[in-house]
């Protein structure tokens, strides 16, 4: 991981640091390099509207799937294999092993949105990474690594012009 | 920097995540007494069992023809009460209640708790619990798999199913709560908080992954939820046995699940409002909602007992009309009369009047429910095996002290494992009550030309 260095302002309201967020954007700070960080989700403002995806939709409705085909497997190759008469019921009874196969196929869909959140969030993850402990006090960051095409001047003009609380630099692992 | 105080913008009181987390920071001795009372409970149970194990389960009150009694109907009760929290707070999520913020951590715990306790009995129940793991599916060198033709089979796996869906359901939405108390933190807990947080900053990409892992979460975990009780309604319902064999024992025991665990979560959330001051939390409101969600649980409970009782007396077969009236006017019957008022004269008594539906009001009622659910599970059990097919076989039962204390000191074991998650743990979401307090966006930050131009998206 390489060692970078980041400016970024500190906000108590979330219009604030949208406004940050538009004055980045307007000195030509492209949208992914900006990074906001809160206390909690601010679904109203525009900078919390990036980043949607289906994808953990998606990777759940494949899990789910797989557990399916895994379940369909486990039930009829063990009966299979082990054929025992139970009160006259086929080898391989679908009814009840549907109770088998859908436990399994919705535990390995909720098994897959774990995982899948924790991939694509990057969690757990013990990178020093651009993060200010005042945000659990309810302050919004809004960070930007320093780039060869913009100095730190640049970026802490745009971030003065949300009205930050303060401006800081610090060193992370990007 | 002076911590919540600097948060007018959300217009979340200044003292809010003080409030919540000072049962993490703050140690009174009166938690210590508690502990140690309930821990003294949870002895008894251990002691219970000891004993069992050491002498075999003929220390119980069980007899021929009765071998399911006490333990099983602990088994049904405690995933019954299982049902308060990730189905109802998946539900109210999907909804998006916004009352709801408060509820669904208190009411997830109840589920976790819950479960633990209740798989616990038929362990328990096996009578060389040692052996338990042969219910899990692997072979073993003998060529044993476990036959999956078999109700206590799918227990294991919906049990399993549930247990797990729900822990995660209720650790994700912690985790940014836990990286809160991080922050707040120092030294050795500081460093515990911090691998529970799993190093958690908040960025919008980490909310956006988290809100929609707590969606598909939510959708999953409700026909897991119901599929739990039904499955454990199978266990007698696949049984060719009077008042079991019966369609109707699906439904019916979900919504009993529900009605129960509505009534434990009430239970719960008002011990948390008086003994953690989090009465500028915990509103009347949210009692009054779940006293009428509590009152149309008890009328759903009454529709399926008098449906169940009138195909059972319409239909007049010999076996099933000695179960029926042992249960009306034999020896079950003063059971069965404490289990009606409880679980639907006193609800209906309270609960229909706006005045009654206090927090004092819904307690008492939920009180009532719990103990009546209790003997509904035990109504469901013992006078079937009873008074089966051939009165030469009816046989009688009489609890013995070890299953007594054991039920007892489950109650000690949900009361202890509570009280240490509320201690630990913010029992109440902080970063979701937050969200239900910021205000609504008044104007747009752009003209809608220049968000077009500076973002791929706008609200």
């Amino acid at each position: 991981m390489a060692s970078s260095t980041a400016v970024y302002g500190l906000y108590a309201e979330p219009s604030a640091a949208q406004r940050a967020c538009t004055a980045l954007r307007r000195a030509g700070v492209p949208e992914k390099e900006i990074t906001v960080i809160s206390a909690e989700p601010f679904e109203a403002f525009e900078f919390s509207q990036r980043d949607h995806s289906l994808l953990l939709f998606r990777l759940a409705a494949v899990g789910g799937l797989l557990g399916f085909l895994g379940s369909v497997l486990l039930v009829t190759g063990t009966s299979r294999a082990w054929p025992i008469n139970v009160g006259g019921m086929p080898i391989v009874a679908w009814w009840p092993y549907l109770v088998i196969i859908f436990e399994m196929t919705m535990l390995s869909a909720i098994l897959t949105t774990v995982v899948s959140l924790l991939v694509t969030a990057r969690l757990p993850s013990r990178a020093k990474s651009l993060y200010d402990p005042e945000v659990s006090d309810g302050k919004i960051l809004v960070g930007v690594p320093i780039a060869a095409d913009r100095t730190s001047e640049v970026i802490r003009r745009a971030l003065d012009a949300g009205g930050a609380l303060a401006v800081k630099t610090a060193e992370f692992q990007s | 920097m002076t911590g919540a105080a600097s948060r007018p913008a959300t217009g979340v009181p200044a003292t809010m995540t003080e409030d919540l987390l000072r049962p993490l920071l703050e140690t009174s001795w009166k938690f210590y007494a508690l502990v140690i009372v309930l821990f003294g409970v949870v002895l008894l149970g251990v002691g219970s069992f000891a004993y069992q194990v050491n002498n075999g389960i003929g220390v119980w009150g069980l007899n021929w023809p009765v071998f399911w009694a006490f333990d099983i109907t602990n088994f049904v009760f405690w995933i019954g009460i299982s049902h308060a929290g990730t189905l109802i707070s998946a539900i109210l999520r999907l909804v998006n209640a916004g009352w709801r913020r408060p509820v669904t951590r208190c009411a997830e715990v109840i589920t976790a708790f819950a479960l633990m306790i209740g798989a616990m009995f038929p362990i328990v129940h096996l009578g060389r619990p040692w052996l338990f793991f042969w219910l899990m599916p692997y072979p073993t060198e003998r060529q044993i798999w476990p036959n999956f033709r078999s109700p206590l089979v799918w227990d294991f796996f919906a049990i399993s199913t549930y247990l797990t869906g729900s822990l995660l359901f209720l650790y994700l939405p912690t985790i940014p709560d836990f990286a809160l108390v991080r922050d707040r933190t120092t030294g050795f807990r500081s460093r515990v908080y911090g691998a529970l947080a799993l190093g958690w900053r908040g960025t919008t990409k980490q909310w956006h992954r988290l809100e929609t892992a707590m969606q598909i979460m939510a959708i999953a975990i409700i026909p897991v939820a119901v599929s739990v009780h039904t499955i454990v309604s199978f266990d007698f319902s696949m049984a060719i046995v009077p008042m079991w064999h019966s369609t109707i024992f699906g439904p019916y025991f979900v919504a009993g699940a529900i009605f129960s665990g509505i009534a434990a979560l009430i239970i719960a959330m008002a011990a948390l409002r008086k003994f953690l001051h989090l009465e500028a939390y915990l509103h009347p409101v949210h009692f009054e909602n779940l006293g009428k969600l509590l009152l149309m649980m008890s009328l759903l409970w009454g529709y399926f007992v008098f449906a169940e009782r009138l195909t059972t007396w319409y239909g007049n077969e010999s076996a099933e009309m000695s179960v029926f009236w042992t249960t009306q006017s034999g020896a079950f019957a003063p059971l069965y009369w404490t289990m009606v008022v409880c679980n639907f004269v006193a609800p209906l008594c309270i609960l229909s009047f706006r005045k009654l539906r206090t927090v004092t009001g819904c307690v008492i009622a939920s009180c009532g429910v719990v103990v009546g659910m209790w003997l509904e599970r035990f109504l469901i059990i013992v006078p079937t095996l009873s008074h089966k097919y051939l009165s030469y076989s009816w046989g009688s039962y009489r609890p013995r002290m070890p299953e007594i204390l054991l039920l007892v000191s489950t109650f000690g074991a949900m009361g202890l494992l509570y009280t240490l998650f509320s201690k630990f743990v913010p029992i109440i979401s902080i970063w979701e009550l937050k969200v239900g307090e910021q205000p609504e966006l008044s104007q747009p930050q752009e003209t809608p030309d220049e968000a077009a131009t500076l973002w791929r998206t706008h609200p």
